[in-house]
C-alpha cells in the first residue's frame, strides 16, 4: 500500500498546533512509517507539490498571500482539515477583526510607509482574519487550541485505518 | 399526580413543575442555558425546546413549559439536535467567543455545549463586533464580547439579591446588559458587589478581577442555596 502524502501548512497562528503534533512523541515514528510528509514548516519543501492526500491548515486566514496559497493548496489536495482553533473559528488573530484594518495598522505603525496596507514586498492585509472554511470548502475541523496531542492522533488514526476521521464528544471542544 | 410520557418513557410530575424538571427526574438531559435553578424561567435561549407529538409537532421550551397530563415530548432526536447545534452556532457567531484566553474556558457553560450538541465549526459568519469591556467595578468585571444575553445576571440580581441593578438596553443584536441605566458598573448606586451575578453567568461575561485564563469557575448553584433557606412566604 502506498504511503498518505500528508502536508501541512502554518499561517496566521501560533505554530502551537505544529508544537502539539510534534507532541505526538514516540507517535511519531508508527505516523512516519505511514506517511510522506511532501509539505510542512517542519520540512524543506518550497513548492506545495500535485496530489496530496490530506493537508493540515494551522491558522486563520489574514492577508492575500495566505489566501491565494489555500486556494491552490485546495485545488491539489483531497482531504482539506482545519487543524485548530485560529483555521476553525479565526481565533486570536480574529481579535483585530473589529478594528478597521487601517486605523489598526496606522496605530501599530504610525504614519509613514505601513507594510500590508496595500500590496507590496509584505502582502496586502485582509479586513478581517477568517476561518479557513470561509474561503474553500473544508471537509473536516480539529477544533483546541491547541489540539492536544491525543486528539491529532485520534483523527490520524483514524485517517490512516481508512476511516473517515469523525471527531465526537470531548474532541470537539475549542480552547 | 400529572402523567406524561418524555422519549417515550412515563413520567410523572407534580403540578406546576416544568417538563424539564420532570425530564430530569428520570435522568433525561435536556441542553440548557438561560436557565438555573432558584430563577424565574425565561425561555431566551430556546436550547431546551423539545416536541410535542400531540401538539402537531410543535416546538416549546422545555424549561418555561409545565407538564400537563398527556403530552407526548420529544427530548432528543436528529431534528431538535440539528435545531439546538444551530441556535448555539448562532450564539457562537453573535458575539467574540474566543475561548482560548477566556476566563471561563474549562468552566464554561456554552463551550460544554458545544461539545455535548457536537459543533465542530460555525457554518454562519461571524459578526465580529466591536464591543466594550467595563472595568470600573472594584471586584468585578463585565466583557460583553463574551455575553449571551440569557439574562440570568439581570434575574439573579433582581430575584435573589433585589438590588434591581442589572437591566437590558437596546434591541436585538444590540441589546446589552447595563447597571442602573447605563451607568459604569462600578459608578452603580444599587450594586450591593454581592457577585450573585457573576456567579450566575454561564460564561466569562461576568467575572473576578485577578482571575486569568481558564481561572473562572462559577458556582450558579448558590442562587438555588440561597433561596432554599429563606422562610416560605
Amino acid at each position: 500500500m502506498s504511503k498518505v502524502r500528508l502536508a501541512s501548512v502554518w499561517f496566521s497562528g501560533c505554530s502551537g498546533c505544529h508544537m502539539s503534533f510534534l507532541d505526538l512523541d514516540e507517535r511519531l515514528l508508527e505516523l512516519a512509517s505511514k506517511v510522506d510528509l511532501v509539505y510542512s514548516p517542519i520540512v524543506d519543501i518550497k513548492e506545495y507539490p500535485d496530489d496530496v492526500d490530506v493537508l493540515l491548515v494551522e491558522g486563520a486566514i489574514g492577508n492575500t498571500e495566505q489566501r491565494h496559497l489555500l486556494e491552490e493548496m485546495r485545488q491539489k489536495t483531497k482531504l482539506v482539515v482545519a487543524f485548530g482553533d485560529c483555521a476553525v473559528t479565526g481565533n486570536i488573530p480574529s481579535l483585530r477583526n473589529p478594528i478597521p484594518r487601517e486605523e489598526l495598522l496606522r496605530a501599530v505603525y504610525g504614519d509613514g510607509d505601513i507594510p500590508g496596507l496595500e500590496e507590496g514586498d509584505v502582502p496586502k492585509m485582509l479586513p478581517q482574519a477568517m476561518p479557513i472554511h470561509t474561503v474553500v470548502k473544508v471537509d473536516r475541523f480539529i477544533p483546541g487550541c491547541p489540539p492536544p496531542a491525543d486528539r491529532i492522533w485520534t483523527f490520524l488514526q483514524a485517517l490512516l485505518a481508512g476511516r473517515r476521521p469523525e471527531l465526537a464528544g470531548a474532541d470537539l471542544r475549542f480552547g | 399526580m400529572i402523567n406524561l410520557r418524555i422519549d417515550d418513557t412515563p413520567v410523572q410530575a407534580e403540578p406546576g413543575q416544568t417538563i424539564l424538571v420532570a425530564a430530569r427526574g428520570v435522568g433525561i438531559r435536556i441542553p440548557t442555558l438561560c436557565q438555573v435553578d432558584a430563577l424565574s424561567p425565561v425561555g431566551a435561549c430556546r436550547l431546551c425546546l423539545v416536541e410535542i407529538r400531540n401538539w402537531n409537532g410543535r416546538l416549546v421550551p422545555a424549561c418555561a413549559t409545565p407538564a400537563q397530563e398527556g403530552l407526548d415530548v420529544v427530548a432528543h432526536s436528529e431534528k431538535l439536535t440539528i435545531l439546538r447545534r444551530t441556535i448555539l452556532e448562532l450564539l457562537f457567531a453573535e458575539r467574540n467567543h474566543i475561548c482560548a484566553f477566556c476566563v471561563s474556558s474549562g468552566h464554561c457553560e456554552l463551550q460544554d455545549l458545544a461539545t455535548e450538541l457536537g459543533m465542530d465549526h460555525v457554518t454562519f459568519p461571524y459578526r465580529f463586533p466591536f464591543l466594550p469591556v467595563d472595568a470600573t467595578h472594584p471586584k468585578f468585571g463585565l466583557d460583553h464580547n463574551r455575553c449571551v444575553l440569557c439574562g440570568r445576571c439581570v434575574r439573579a440580581c433582581s430575584e435573589v439579591e433585589g438590588a434591581y441593578t442589572w437591566g437590558f438596553s437596546g434591541r436585538g443584536v444590540a441589546t446589552l446588559v447595563e447597571a442602573d441605566l447605563g451607568d459604569p458598573w462600578g459608578a452603580s448606586k444599587t450594586c450591593t458587589a454581592c457577585g450573585k451575578c457573576v456567579q450566575a453567568c454561564p460564561v466569562g461575561a461576568l467575572f473576578e478581577k485577578g482571575k486569568a485564563t481558564a481561572e473562572q469557575v462559577k458556582r450558579p448553584e448558590i442562587l438555588a442555596e440561597v433561596t432554599e433557606r429563606r422562610p416560605r412566604v
